[in-house]
């Protein structure tokens, strides 16, 4: 069952991945082996990945995280806030970002 | 912010169409030399110090140095990492800059002879992945013929010790030896155990052994030249290879064959890689240490030894008369083994031409039918024709027989 992602939660890049900047990518590598096939894969974000992702330091709950971008951006708050909960989904069901307790 | 709304997260493969559009990484492999000192005493190695030598491990790079260059090098881009020696296992603080490596994403190579594999390095090895084979060197089937070529008591046991704790837990390995007078004779046994341990098809061998890339032993480097592979037992192994692997070694030939004139670095297997020795002097590979080629990392960068150094080293011209009458005239070049590494071992020169490396690709090239007996290549007025690939071989891009460590 897939983990549910809240706005009122705050998230983190999992110990199980490193994400390291090489010429303005994002590029996200699996460290352990039961993330998708660790011998030959590698993971980028898109530009609304890349946006969130530097935000998600476990501090900010993903309402403040989306409140930010949309000043950021001057972009709708509804618009945002559907990118950053996306996102997060795919990253949690990846395993790439765990919840902050 | 512009959508897409789905899709945030992209899966590439690392031998995949660009992971940076319009760009390359300026470095995206990095050999890196740990120490120079080893555990044993191999008759052919053409780099090994004492394990104990205190001059060489107080002149190793610190933990703390290691560590910043392998960031430097991820910055860069930088994807893979190979560690190396000497024995990169005789540094205490391994399994830290092991795990280092690691936690930057970089995949890790590790050359070993496993003797000092520990059930927790085995277990770190288990939990967090290299993501490339360990290569372990191994000489023998038996205790006495491996023993005789790493002169050191004790180390069969350890490194059989070291394999069964990396066996167990599952961590991959790939067995690599050193076909010598000695252990000829074990050649088939020892394919035949390495399959079973490893699953690899079979062991890599090196039989064209390099002189000691710091020409700094004389007596080491009589040693080595006397345990050379023979040119004529090399014709006829060559001449003897199952179709497939002369198939393989044909398509090759015909996939890089052609003189190479005044160029110098011809070498198929260095692009956007850069090596590192144990005392931080950037190279162009671990073998090659003309004074000419290196770079002193405690005096420039990482950056500036791959963006300014690398490519001045790269665009060096032969110059050697006698070189670029023969080498650079010679079709076979990119099957021998003649490089400026090479080079430099044997003579103190980079474009010096090696007699034994091109009196083996000759050999190779009459055991092929490229070349008749007494036939020198650079000679050969129709190469073209002699390498046009045959029938059913391969694609050239693998290097079977070169044999180069590097």
């Amino acid at each position: 069952m897939s983990e549910e992602v809240r706005f009122d939660d705050a998230y983190v890049p999992s110990e199980d991945v490193v994400a390291r900047e090489i010429e303005g990518e994002i590029v996200i590598i699996p460290l352990v082996s039961d993330i998708g096939d660790i011998e030959d894969e590698l993971y980028t974000l898109n530009e609304t990945g890349r946006a969130v992702w530097g935000k998600l330091d476990g501090a900010r709950p993903l309402r403040r995280v989306a409140a930010e971008l949309a000043e950021e951006f001057e972009a709708p708050i509804e618009d945002i806030e559907r990118d950053v909960l996306g996102l997060v989904r795919e990253l949690v069901s990846r395993r790439m970002v765990v919840k902050k307790d | 912010m512009s959508p897409p709304r789905t899709g945030y997260v992209r899966r590439v493969r690392r031998d995949e169409a660009p992971l940076w559009p319009g760009a390359r990484p300026l470095l995206t492999w990095l050999d890196l030399e740990l120490t120079e000192r080893c555990n044993c005493d191999c008759v052919h190695c053409s780099v090994n110090r004492p394990a104990g030598d205190p001059e060489a491990k107080r002149s190793e790079l610190a933990t703390a140095e290691v560590e910043r260059l392998l960031e430097a090098a991820a910055g860069l881009g930088c994807l893979s990492v190979r560690l190396t020696g000497g024995e990169p296992l005789l540094r205490e603080d391994f399994a830290d800059i092991y795990l280092f490596a690691r936690k930057l994403g970089l995949r890790t190579m590790i050359f070993t002879n496993a003797a000092l594999v520990t059930p927790a390095l085995a277990e770190l090895f288990a939990r967090v992945p290299p993501l490339e084979s360990l290569e372990v060197s191994v000489y023998g089937l038996e205790r006495g013929t491996h023993e005789a070529v790493t002169r050191t008591p004790g180390s069969f046991a350890a490194a059989r010790r070291g394999l069964a704790l990396l066996a167990e837990r599952r961590v991959p390995f790939y067995i690599k030896g050193a076909l010598l007078p000695g252990n000829a004779v074990e050649r088939e046994p020892f394919e035949r155990w390495a399959r079973g341990v490893s699953g690899q098809a079979r062991p890599a061998w090196v039989r064209f052994l390099d002189l000691r890339s710091r020409r700094d032993d004389d007596g080491k480097n009589a040693l080595i030249r006397g345990l050379r592979a023979a040119p004529e037992d090399v014709r006829r192994d060559t001449a003897a290879l199952p179709a497939a692997d002369r198939a393989e070694l044909l398509g090759f030939i015909a996939a890089h064959g052609g003189p190479a004139g005044d160029r110098l670095f011809t070498c198929l297997s260095t692009g956007g890689k850069g090596a590192v020795d144990a005392y931080g002097t950037f190279q162009y590979c671990l073998l090659l240490r003309h004074p000419e080629t290196v770079f002193d990392l405690k005096k420039g960068t990482l950056r500036t030894a791959v963006t300014d150094h690398l490519p001045a080293v790269r665009a060096m011209k032969a110059r050697d008369p006698e070189y670029l009458g023969r080498c650079g005239r010679c079709f076979l070049k990119a099957f021998c083994l003649q490089c400026p590494a090479k080079s430099w071992a044997e003579h103190g020169t980079l474009d010096t031409p090696v007699e034994y490396l091109c009196a083996v690709a000759h050999a190779q090239a009459v055991g092929l039918g490229v070349l008749a007996e007494g036939e020198k290549a650079w000679t050969v007025e129709d190469w073209k024709a002699r390498i046009d690939r045959p029938a059913g071989a391969g694609g050239g891009d693998r290097q079977p027989v070169r044999e180069c460590s590097q």
